[in-house]
């Protein structure tokens, strides 16, 4: 297909496109509407259910097999991109060198690295109180340890990033929350309710079973995406190809072709 | 918030996404789009948080600032290295 | 709210959506058809967080504000929230992808990836 032909379909398409989105934008309520049915309803549960934060009552109550479901896709994600950045037989390893760092980098690093650890911690556990949750703080988590290979160097950051125990973590916490919804079950309820004793409105051990599975999300994203970033970090920095690797297969090719 | 100085705010937070996210896209060489998708995840976090989500400004900031372009850069960097050995 | 505010927010939306495909469509390079998909995603937070908004809300977070005020809608933040991160796992899983067609193809063209297949 000749760039011509692709950017005239893509108009077509993009035309027909914007046509039913326009027609369908129509019939939403207006931005900024007063009436929020599902939203309304959503707020009452969780209040009843001692939650401050109802997005988080909402991730982790009453849409909590849904998110079942979204971690699954994290987990399988970051198990399909793991499988496909292992290092290959015709590859090698190198060791990188040592790098030079400027002393205020380094001073810059390891003040700010226990700093955003610790606000990581912070946003996973009061998830349910204030914005924040699991998701949020397990990125903050995952990105603050990567402060070692700014402020230091990669040899670094691969003795504070212990991976077998990390590669464990994601999966055990993947488990938990699926075990976790069986105490819906063990109560006599249905499978993810929430039947845990609520707590005072307000307080960190409130809102039943949203803290511990709020928790649960929290080490398998943030394990999860140190795992991510090790891979492509491994691939970036230390694998190097073998003789098989790269141009030369791709010369064969174009011969064979 | 003031509903004329929110509505202002709001305005101006979606007209700065659409064109940081149309920048991302013109941004054809890889290590710029990293930069692009950063600025255009700000501007997406900014524009959550005067629509009075926190939570979701909060994920979009690690997320779009930091995460995606990082795996982004990584990824180029892993692709030059094979193209220079090829010469 | 009325006016041109009432529809802006889907406008824009669907121009990034649109943007996004036109970036897909056009791309030379792999990578940055990874980052083109990663901005069209982006139009979909903007959509439901505008069909969410309550103007004169706030975040529906009951720490400090009394139960009873007004609040913007939960539910799409929630689902919005998810995605995000769950979405930046997916990016990773395409770049994993993309390193691996390199490796096997040398090159990350879809043009030339598809000379050679022919």
């Amino acid at each position: 297909m000749t760039k011509a032909w692709r950017l005239g379909l893509f108009g077509v398409a993009a035309a027909v496109l914007a046509g039913w989105w326009a027609a369908a934008c129509v019939g939403l309520p207006g931005f900024g509407g007063q009436v929020h049915p599902y939203g309304e309803r959503a707020v009452g549960a969780s209040l009843e259910r001692h939650t401050a934060n109802v997005i988080a009552s909402v991730n982790f109550d009453q849409r909590a097999f849904d998110t079942l479901g979204e971690e699954s896709i994290l987990f399988a994600s970051v198990l399909g991109a793991t499988m496909l950045l292992r290092v290959a037989r015709d590859e090698r390893r190198q060791r990188p060198l040592a790098a030079r760092v400027m002393p205020s980098t380094r001073l810059f690093g390891a003040v700010l690295l226990p700093v955003t650890l610790l606000t990581g911690a912070y946003v996973v556990a009061h998830g349910q109180l204030s914005p924040g949750g699991g998701f949020q703080g397990g990125v903050v988590l995952a990105t603050g340890l990567h402060l070692a290979y700014i402020a230091a160097d990669y040899r670094v950051l691969e003795r504070v990033r212990p991976l077998t125990v990390l590669d464990v973590a994601d999966a055990a916490a993947a488990a938990a929350f699926t075990v976790l919804g069986l105490v819906g079950l063990v109560a006599g309820a249905s499978y993810l309710s929430n039947t845990l004793p609520l707590g005072t409105f307000g307080e960190l051990a409130s809102g039943g079973l949203v803290p511990i599975i709020n928790a649960a999300v929290g080490i398998e994203v943030a394990s999860g995406v140190i795992v991510l970033l090790a891979r492509f970090l491994d691939q970036a920095v230390e694998v190097g190809g073998g003789p098989g690797d790269g141009g030369s297969r791709t010369a064969g090719k174009e011969d064979g072709g | 918030m003031n509903n004329t100085a929110a509505t202002v705010l709001v305005t101006i937070a979606l007209l700065v996404t659409a064109v940081a996210a149309t920048g991302a896209v013109l941004a054809r060489e890889p290590a710029r789009q990293a930069a692009a998708l950063a600025v255009s995840g700000l501007a997406l976090a900014f524009l959550f948080a005067v629509l009075q989500a926190p939570d979701v400004a909060l994920s979009e900031l690690a997320v779009g600032t930091a995460v995606t372009p990082l795996l982004i850069l990584l990824t180029v960097r892993k692709v030059r290295r094979g193209r220079e050995r090829d010469r | 709210m009325s006016g041109v505010m009432g529809w802006l927010p889907y406008a824009v939306a669907g121009w990034i959506l649109l943007v996004g495909l036109y970036g897909l469509a056009t791309s030379r390079n792999l990578v940055h058809t990874v980052g083109c998909l990663a901005v069209a995603q982006s139009s979909t937070y903007v959509l439901l967080l505008a069909v969410g908004y309550r103007s004169g809300g706030t975040a529906p977070v009951y720490s400090d504000a009394e139960p009873g005020t007004p609040v913007v809608d939960p539910v799409v933040q929630a689902l919005v929230l998810t995605d995000i991160v769950v979405g930046a796992t997916v990016t990773a899983l395409l770049l994993a992808l993309v390193i691996q067609i390199r490796k096997r193809h040398g090159t990350v063209d879809p043009e030339r990836l598809t000379e050679l297949k022919g």
